[in-house]
């Protein structure tokens, strides 16, 4: 009872640190935790990039408030993360937490969230867990769950009764796994086999091999954006479309980052996702250019999470009039809704996830660049894991 | 299950292409340069712009990887490896392990972060029914590279003038040079061979790996526990070895799969704990 | 300045010298743990860091133990820092905070790891041992990925409570009482690591890595003091990954990573090893340098820290304790004098 009573009384006296902290300041800072090198460094820069487009746009000037941003390399591990963050709190008295590449990640600087009343926009990570271990973290990405049923709902109405699944070895591929073979059946599809890869593996000809044997209509994969191209050469190398077998992903696999080097062995996968980059809107139209124009490469999935996860902050400044008080700015977050480059989204504000529309997309060529042209939209989905749970 | 055989042997052919520049580097000349991953990437970005920006055909990028990694490696080796042949295996980690973190950061920033890919051209593409099994066209002539080479490499150590005075020089540079052998040459050459091996796995390697600027560190360990389990005195220990493990890994992960990612490690630790030379290594081994 | 470094180094002008002078404290070496104390209160928007790099400075001073005093290289110690974290964030998680006990355990469990897989690394060459002792830790990492029902697999390890350090010092956000049990852990495995590797044994171990095969016809149980060693080593790595799993209160995946083992024997060579304070301040160099260049390029800063490496190696023999050594011989020799006695 002791310990309890003095970790009350630590985690006030902080919230009034930081509320103080902040009140004295015009500027409000933003902790923007990144992978910047390493493996997953491609997540980093497009929502780097996109931030800082969205401040270039904008302006950095909020309800009277001026915004800065502090870039940090997490280095991909967690206890580093935590102690950015960390840091970011106490000695930079940051009014926002944002980015987090990785699950583990944000599960990791959950805690820091809550102990200070700082409001933590996850931007990439898409596990669906992250928003329940801290009541001030709010997600701009997807969550897998999300994404992933609308696609299992599509294929029994498109001819695909049976499926064999192959995700990567972690918890994401775990719910995306879960998540497909759950929707899945109730749509009367049934699952032959669950195929798990391991995270470090350069070779599927194992996993495809296997899913060849077991003659499903399609193969349903998901892997991180940068593995996704081996199993869509793998696959096209193995002709497994010729035993009729029919290719089904999330949109991570075709990562409008690197999309268009895939050649034509993309051609007519169908995925699903929130975002691509040839959504038909004026604002994705503007933003695909616009970033283009200042980072030189498309914008992809990730890129869109920090660009809606800048505009959250801002919506949320103006809401409260520049007040930069944790719990208000989180309120203000709630609730929220906006039309992005992906289309309509708003935070739900129960469980501080995106709702937003998923598209059926299909691989074209547009004006000599492959794309993920959208073909059918399923409206405001909402993660499924959690609406399940109710 | 000769699809799966099939599988593996091509698999053990890219771990193969890999790693036998850095069985020459190691092997032969006794150094532990752990940028060996980071020649492998600059013959892999090189077939990735030539390719994409240049419209240069593949099989032209196959040279030019080797050619341009041989010409890096001549130039480091003059410069900067010829002051530590002498040192300890320690220091040749920390500083060969700083060449790559300068190597990947140089990527980083000229290239971006993201995964690069090519796309072969139609006549790699694409199978062809072989004994029955359908194989791919692209992995089959990986393999044929790679026998080429093996064959190649054991005739040029074992039976030309090159090749013996190479054993010489290593097993001991004195009373090699007191023979009237040029070492340092024999040991620049040496080198600057076993980048282009380097750069020439990352050509053929692009295609199945991807290249991303991580590469050197992604791989490094496949390449050590290739040389580390088929020896690193002889190039058919690390051949059979590699053969071994790709097989082993992809049968593992088709029969096995809850244990797969196991297989690899296991079959490493196990093959140095009854044979700590490698499986083909000599006993008497440095 | 140089002069003050000296006192770094032995004193080596006699037999009895040699044998006495590493046993005695020098005044440098209390000035050094009683700033690094005092940082607590002046410097305290710099703990977290301090924290972190006083983990990593046990984790690098028990490799030391292995590396630069048995001569066995590891590039898989890894492992036991994953298996100390683990441990301890498992009892924390299951209801058993107290973090001095945690950590008791923490070490118990990867000296078994390490007793057990000591006989591992007893034959080969360097690169056979590397490479058993990275396989070692892979297999570990496949495993902690499997058993995600008790791991947490790569989400990670979320749920972990500490209870306040002997009941009195509550784990806080700014880091202070992390800080100062980290550096009270690492202050009393020091000790006794300074006075382990002074011993009548330590000076075995040194004899063994000059000449492993003279000092088993002397008699000398080689194996036996190898293994000693190793288990040894391994207690001081789980009690580092218990601190990391008890300060960041949460335990992922890449505890067991490559990267872990890697970084490790690179800071422990640019500090320089077979001497404990290499450890302690290539930990320190390794992590000021990473903080200052992360901070000015977040993107980059892998390319600066290649470059100081390379340049220590072409440069600087025997790491930066090394170079430190060398310049302050240097210097004595152009001023006429001779090597500070």
């Amino acid at each position: 009872m002791n310990r309890r009573h003095l970790f009350a009384a630590a985690a006030a006296s902080l919230a009034l640190f930081a509320a103080t902290g902040a009140h004295a300041q015009q500027t409000v800072k933003i902790g923007l935790i990144l992978p910047m090198s390493g493996p997953f460094a491609s997540t980093g820069r497009q929502i780097e990039g996109m931030a800082k487009l969205y401040m270039a746009q904008h302006g950095n000037m909020v309800a009277g408030k001026k915004i800065e941003l502090i870039v940090k390399d997490d280095t991909g591990t967690a206890d580093v993360t935590k102690r950015i963050a960390q840091e970011l709190v106490v000695n930079e008295k940051v009014s926002v937490l944002a980015g987090f590449g990785l699950t583990p990640l944000a599960l990791a600087t959950a805690p820091i969230a809550t102990q200070a009343k700082v409001p933590t926009i996850v931007m990439a990570a898409a596990t669906s867990i992250i928003t329940e271990q801290s009541p001030y973290i709010v997600r701009t990405g997807f969550t897998l769950p999300q994404v992933t049923a609308p696609l299992a709902e599509w294929a029994p109405k498109n001819g695909i009764k049976k499926v064999v699944t192959l995700v990567s070895d972690y918890g994401p591929g775990h719910d995306a796994e879960k998540a497909f073979k759950e929707t899945f059946a109730k749509g009367g599809g049934q699952v032959l086999a669950e195929l798990r890869v391991p995270m470090a593996n350069p070779e599927f000809a194992p996993f495809l091999q296997r899913a060849r044997d077991a003659k499903p209509d399609a193969l349903f994969v998901f892997v991180p954006s940068g593995v996704g191209s081996a199993v869509m050469k793998q696959f096209a190398e193995r002709e497994l479309a010729k035993d009729g077998i029919r290719l089904i992903v999330t949109g991570d696999v075709l990562d409008d980052d690197i999309l268009n080097g895939m050649g034509d062995t993309a051609l007519g996968v169908v995925s699903s996702h929130h975002y691509s980059a040839a959504h038909n809107s004026p604002e994705n139209k503007a933003l695909v250019e616009a970033f283009k124009k200042s980072n030189n490469m498309r914008p992809n999935f990730h890129g869109v999470g920090g660009y809606d996860g800048m505009h959250l902050i801002y919506q949320a400044l103006k809401k409260t009039n520049g007040d930069a008080d944790g719990t208000k700015l989180l309120e203000a977050m709630k609730g929220q809704s906006w039309t992005s480059p992906r289309g309509p989204v708003s935070i739900d504000p129960e469980t501080r996830d995106i709702v937003q529309n998923v598209f059926i997309r299909k691989v074209e060529k547009v004006n000599g660049e492959l794309y993920n042209v959208e073909f059918a939209t399923i409206e405001k989905v909402k993660d499924p894991v959690k609406a399940a749970k109710k | 299950m000769l699809t799966i055989l099939f599988d593996g042997f091509a698999y053990g052919m890219i771990l193969f292409v890999l790693a036998c520049g850095l069985s020459v580097t190691l092997g032969l000349m006794n150094f532990i340069n752990l940028a060996h991953g980071a020649f492998a990437m600059a013959g892999g970005y090189l077939t990735v712009v030539l390719m994409n920006r240049f419209g240069v055909s593949f099989f032209l990028c196959i040279p030019a990887g080797f050619l341009v990694s041989a010409a890096l490696g001549v130039v480091l080796e003059r410069t900067l490896y010829v002051r530590l042949y002498a040192r300890s295996h320690l220091d040749q980690v920390l500083f060969s392990i700083g060449l790559v973190f300068m190597a990947v950061s140089a990527i980083d920033y000229f290239m971006g972060a993201q995964q690069q890919l090519i796309t072969l051209p139609p006549s790699l593409q694409g199978r062809v029914s072989l004994f029955g099994i359908q194989v791919g066209i692209y992995r089959l002539f990986v393999i044929a590279i790679c026998l080429v080479l093996a064959v190649a490499l054991q005739l040029i150590l074992s039976r030309t003038r090159f090749g013996s005075q190479l054993r010489a020089a290593v097993d001991d540079a004195r009373v090699a040079r007191g023979l009237g052998i040029n070492v340092s040459l024999i040991f620049t050459v040496t080198f600057a061979f076993g980048s282009g091996l380097a750069g020439l796995g990352g050509v053929l390697g692009a295609e199945i790996l991807g290249m991303d600027p991580t590469f050197p560190l992604k791989f490094m360990i496949y390449f050590l526990v290739v040389i580390s389990v088929g020896g690193a005195t002889t190039l058919t220990g690390p051949l059979l070895a590699s053969i071994l493990l790709g097989i082993a890994d992809v049968a593992g992960k088709y029969y096995v799969p809850t244990v797969g990612s196991f297989i690899i490690y296991t079959i490493m630790v196990v093959v140095l704990i009854l044979r700590p030379q490698g499986l083909f290594g000599r006993a008497n081994a440095r | 300045m140089f002069a003050l470094l000296s006192y770094f180094r032995p004193d080596t002008a006699t037999a009895a010298g040699t044998l006495l002078a590493p046993v005695r404290w020098r005044p440098l070496e209390i000035l050094f743990w009683l700033v690094a104390a005092s940082l607590l209160w002046l410097a305290p928007s710099k703990v977290l860091l301090l924290n972190e790099i006083a983990i990593l400075a046990l984790f690098v001073l028990s490799l030391d133990l292995i590396l630069g005093y048995a001569g066995i290289v590891s590039l898989g110690h890894g492992a036991f820092l994953g298996v100390g974290a683990y441990a301890a964030g498992l009892l924390g998680k299951h209801g058993f905070t107290d973090p001095v006990m945690g950590l008791l355990i923490a070490g118990a469990a990867a000296g078994l790891l390490g007793f057990v897989t000591s006989f591992l690394v007893l034959r080969g060459t360097d690169l056979t041992k590397l490479m058993v002792t990275l396989g070692v830790a892979l297999i570990l990492r496949e495993l902690a990925n499997k058993f995600g029902n008790i791991t947490g697999g790569a989400d990670g390890l979320t749920g972990v409570v500490m209870g306040p350090v002997l009941g009195l010092f509550e784990f806080d956000i700014f880091g202070k009482t992390a800080y100062g049990y980290s550096l009270t852990v690492l202050f009393i495995l020091f000790y006794v690591a300074r006075r382990l590797v002074n011993s009548p044994y330590g000076l075995m171990l040194r004899a063994i890595k000059g000449n492993s095969l003279r000092t088993g016809a002397m008699g000398v149980p080689t194996n036996h003091r190898l293994v000693t060693i190793y288990t040894i080593a391994a207690v001081y790595a789980g009690i580092a990954g218990a601190l990391l799993a008890q300060t960041s209160q949460f335990v992922s995946l890449d505890v067991l990573d490559f990267h872990r083992s890697a970084d490790a024997l690179l800071i422990l060579v640019l500090g320089g090893s077979g001497q404990l304070w290499g450890a302690v301040i290539g930990s320190i160099a390794f992590k000021i340098m990473y903080d200052y260049l992360a901070a000015i390029t977040p993107q980059y800063w892998q390319f600066w820290l290649g470059l100081v490496l390379v340049l220590i190696v072409l440069f600087g023999k025997g790491g930066i304790l090394g170079f430190v050594n060398s310049s302050r011989e240097w210097l004595a020799h152009r001023l006429g004098k001779g090597a500070a006695k």
